[in-house]
């Protein structure tokens, strides 16, 4: 791909982009959000079908007038958000829009038999028959992966396929993308992770506001170099925690007990206690199922009254029984899925920004639409959101920024106790830092947070005090200095040590 | 910087998006209709006021449906009970007035709070139980049609009151009738459509002005968001549907003002249309977006092309053809704002 220039209605989001791919390659292609990554690879799958330069294949000019076209020269998208259906089965999600027939009858048995064969390549062992939504999410994405995989084609590309995966079905993705390697696939790797990039990357492509930056292979790009390529400035030190000195306890959980949400006969949290104090960081490590998220919702109240237990918030008694409950109290939750359950995509950020905090801003009911813009330009402000307007609705903003509305959000109710599930997850390099930051800030201010994060190295660099939880009960705890990734990640296994 | 934030808030009269906003795209169809009007002006009817003053009484009771209608809308939701909850108050109201002789202002509040419990009884079932408001309205308009038919014996309530003999004494309608079907004002406007603008300005405070109307459109843009930020959730839904049903108690006053009696079987359909007056304005169907001016605009909208059309003497068969595809245009001028 030479010279990609792509606009949208007269905004410039690529210039003169070049990128290229060999045949048994990893390449990643790394930038911050809004840099441009998304968009190169819609006119590559044949999205995008208005821009102008020229693609390449095989020494071959071409010019994808739609996705199908893109599919049939072997393109393969695995794409950042799910596009399966929940409701099908799982083989009829492998086999949606390329069903195998038997004249107008579909050959159920055929493509059941092959969907498991496929899945059980790649070490997944599901009931291809049962419906997909009834599996974690983890699994709904390793289906999209081997349904991406699954016919030949000779590029993949893959837009944070981990983002939703654990540490061990990142393993198990390294491998397929191996053996894919090996067969002479070539692969377009997208990640914000660093230990991922480093981990399969043979060449790496950064882009950085839609212009091309350079091209290196992974040997000679260290990590310094590449954030510096990709925020243009050099990040000089990737983790900014400052050593906080906790007050006293804020809040008090003991024999924290909540059923599965799904209704399955093993507690989603078994018997937790611990405590939180004034300007502390406690980090939850845990794999997926390990109920640290929902710990998380059963102290705001998500689940209402099934949660039991017995909680202290400043030494006063504290009830979880709904969100509005928690809320007056202090108690904030910033989700793990902001585009889900954080943000009303439509409205705009001011909206976004006082909703939490709307009694605040309307006295007798009766809002104040001035207080209401005041708030929000300095919210903007303090946390160096980047919109054009406070009136633009937050789905046109990138993911960083989208993130610090509903932390925005959040200060405006002005919180005792954070939850932070996932703070930084679909975050570029420079706003994760911007998030670090204010998490220094707050703590400073007496703000106790929790956070859970599946970025080890966030996890241990962020948090003065790590708990490890596995299938609802927590099996260790390390203060930061004793903590290491290989501990956590035992604890979380669920392996004894002593 | 306010004084433009609270323009374009007021239903985006704001120049910098005026040919691209929701508002101008809604007014494109309404401007097309007028001009219509204006080159098929059936002898010059149509640069009368009385023409103009005559389609605003003919869509007054629709538009007061439909103001109940955008706030459901608006939350994620839909209200179909709307006609038949208009049928039970309208014949309460007559069975109140004409038969029974209780005093105006008691009839009045009275047809209220059953249009009011109506409502939020939907809302009750739609909050606590999780049933789809398209099953619980459904119900309801199943329910409160077949109470309006109880209630009157399935007969129209008129004037004409069947004595314990037998015979029929003729009884003349209560003042509030006539009133409601008076002109005002230099008999420029009727008193109906009056009622009407009422209703649009305290849904427009209830939208706008208020953190209700906030707590709506959180609602209608993602629900679980706004549980999950402490939005009264089941009771915002509750009083939406309570405020549909109110808006229907004073349409059902109105329809049996207009009437003359109180008929169950009148307004037959009237939910389809007033759902397709908010749609034709640019409300969306999923919620969280769209305003009570676009729904003025979709009621003038459709008002207009029913009144061009009838003083063109085109029949009714062609005008309800003609009808389908100004919504089905409306909504694809809309979906181009995309």
């Amino acid at each position: 791909m030479t010279g990609i220039c792509k606009s949208f209605s007269g905004v410039k989001v690529l210039s003169d982009v070049q990128f290229d791919l060999k045949a048994g390659e990893v390449h990643v292609l790394a930038g911050e959000n809004g840099a441009g990554k998304s968009t190169l690879i819609k006119i590559l799958a044949g999205v995008h079908t208005d821009y102008q330069g020229q693609i390449s294949l095989n020494s071959q000019p071409v010019r994808f007038a739609s996705i199908h076209e893109a599919t049939a020269a072997g393109i393969s998208v695995i794409h950042q958000e799910l596009s399966l259906v929940p409701s099908m089965t799982i083989a009829e999600n492998i086999f949606l829009g390329r069903e195998k027939c038997r004249g107008l009858w579909l050959n159920k048995k055929e493509m059941t038999a092959e969907a498991g064969k496929l899945l059980a390549e790649i070490g997944l062992d599901v009931d291809v028959t049962r419906n997909l939504g009834s599996y974690p999410l983890s699994i709904q994405q390793m289906v999209e992966i081997c349904k991406a995989i699954a016919f030949d084609c000779r590029i993949i590309v893959m837009d944070e396929p981990t983002s939703a995966l654990t540490d061990v079905e990142v393993e198990k993705l390294f491998t397929i993308v191996d053996k894919l390697r090996k067969s002479g696939c070539g692969i377009i790797y997208i990640s914000h992770k660093m230990e991922e990039i480093y981990r399969i990357a043979d060449r790496i492509t950064v882009l950085r506001d839609g212009e091309y930056v350079g091209t290196a292979t992974a040997e000679e790009l260290d990590r310094g170099k590449m954030v510096k390529w990709m925020v243009g400035r050099e990040l000089n030190q990737q983790f900014p925690r400052h050593k906080s000195a906790p007050g006293q306890v804020r809040l008090k959980v003991s024999s924290f007990i909540l059923p599965d949400p799904a209704g399955k006969p093993m507690p989603a949290v078994n018997d937790v206690s611990f405590s939180v104090r004034c300007g502390e960081i406690l980090g939850i490590a845990g794999l997926q199922g390990s109920g640290n998220s929902e710990l998380l919702n059963g102290i705001f109240g998500t689940y209402g009254s099934q949660a039991h237990g017995d909680f202290e918030l400043d030494g006063q008694p504290y009830k979880p029984t709904t969100p509005a409950n928690a809320i007056s109290r202090g108690i904030s939750l910033l989700t793990n899925d902001r585009k889900a359950n954080g943000l009303v995509l439509g409205m705009n950020i001011i909206h976004n920004i006082t909703l939490a905090a709307l009694k605040k801003f309307s006295p007798f009911g009766w809002l104040q639409p001035n207080s209401e813009t005041k708030t929000a330009a300095e919210q903007k402000e303090a946390l160096n959101l980047k919109a054009a307007s406070l009136k633009m609705s937050v789905d046109s903003l990138s993911g960083g920024n989208q993130q610090k509305v509903v932390m925005a959000k959040w200060i405006e109710t002005e919180p005792k106790v954070f939850l932070l599930d996932e703070p930084t997850r679909g975050v570029d390099v420079g706003a994760k830092h911007e998030i670090y930051e204010l998490m220094n800030k707050w703590t400073s201010n007496g703000l106790a947070i929790i956070l859970i994060t599946s970025e080890m190295p966030e996890l241990l660099a962020m948090s003065d005090r790590i708990i490890v939880m596995h299938r609802g009960s927590i099996t260790a705890e390390f203060d930061s200095e004793q903590a290491t990734q290989e501990k956590i990640l035992h604890a979380a296994m669920g392996i004894q040590t002593n | 910087m306010t004084k433009e934030k609270s323009s374009a808030k007021f239903a985006g009269f704001s120049a910098e998006h005026w040919f691209t906003s929701p508002t101008s795209r809604a007014f494109g169809a309404l401007i097309i209709v007028f001009a219509l009007g204006l080159l098929f002006n059936a002898d010059g009817a149509f640069y009368k006021w009385g023409t103009h003053r005559d389609m605003l009484r003919a869509v007054s009771v629709y538009g007061i449906l439909s103001c109940g209608m955008t706030l459901v809308i608006i939350s994620g939701g839909i209200d179909l009970s709307v006609a038949s909850i208009l049928a039970l108050t309208a014949v309460s109201f007559s069975l109140f007035t004409i038969h029974k002789g209780i005093s105006t202002p008691i009839a009045i509040l009275a047809c209220l709070v059953i249009g009011a419990l109506c409502g939020m009884f939907s809302g009750a079932v739609i909050a606590r139980f999780r049933i789809q408001p398209f099953i619980a309205t459904l119900a309801m308009m199943v329910f409160a049609r077949g109470m309006a038919k109880w209630v009157s014996g399935g007969q129209k309530i008129s004037t004409a009151v069947q004595q314990s003999d037998g015979t029929y004494k003729y009884v003349n309608v209560p003042q509030v009738f006539n009133f409601i079907n008076s002109k005002v004002l230099g008999d420029n406007i009727t008193v109906v459509t009056l009622i009407f603008v009422v209703c649009l300005i305290i849904s427009w405070i209830l939208l706008v002005k208020l953190r209700y109307g906030r707590y709506l459109y959180a609602i209608g843009g993602n629900e679980e968001a706004a549980r999950l930020s402490g939005v009264p959730v089941g009771w915002t839904k509750i009083l939406a549907y309570g405020m549909s049903g109110l808006f229907c108690a004073v349409a059902g006053i109105c329809q049996a003002a207009q009437e003359l009696q109180g008929d169950p079987e009148a307004g037959m359909a009237y939910e389809l249309s007033a759902i397709a007056m908010v749609v034709i304005g640019g409300t969306s169907l999923q919620g969280g977006r769209g305003g009570i001016w676009l729904t003025l605009i979709g009621v003038l909208t459709i008002g207009y092309l029913e009144k061009i059309l009838s003083i063109n003497a085109v029949g009714e068969d062609k005008r309800l053809m003609l009808t389908a595809a100004i919504i089905i245009a409306a909504v694809l001028v809309q979906k181009g704002k995309k």
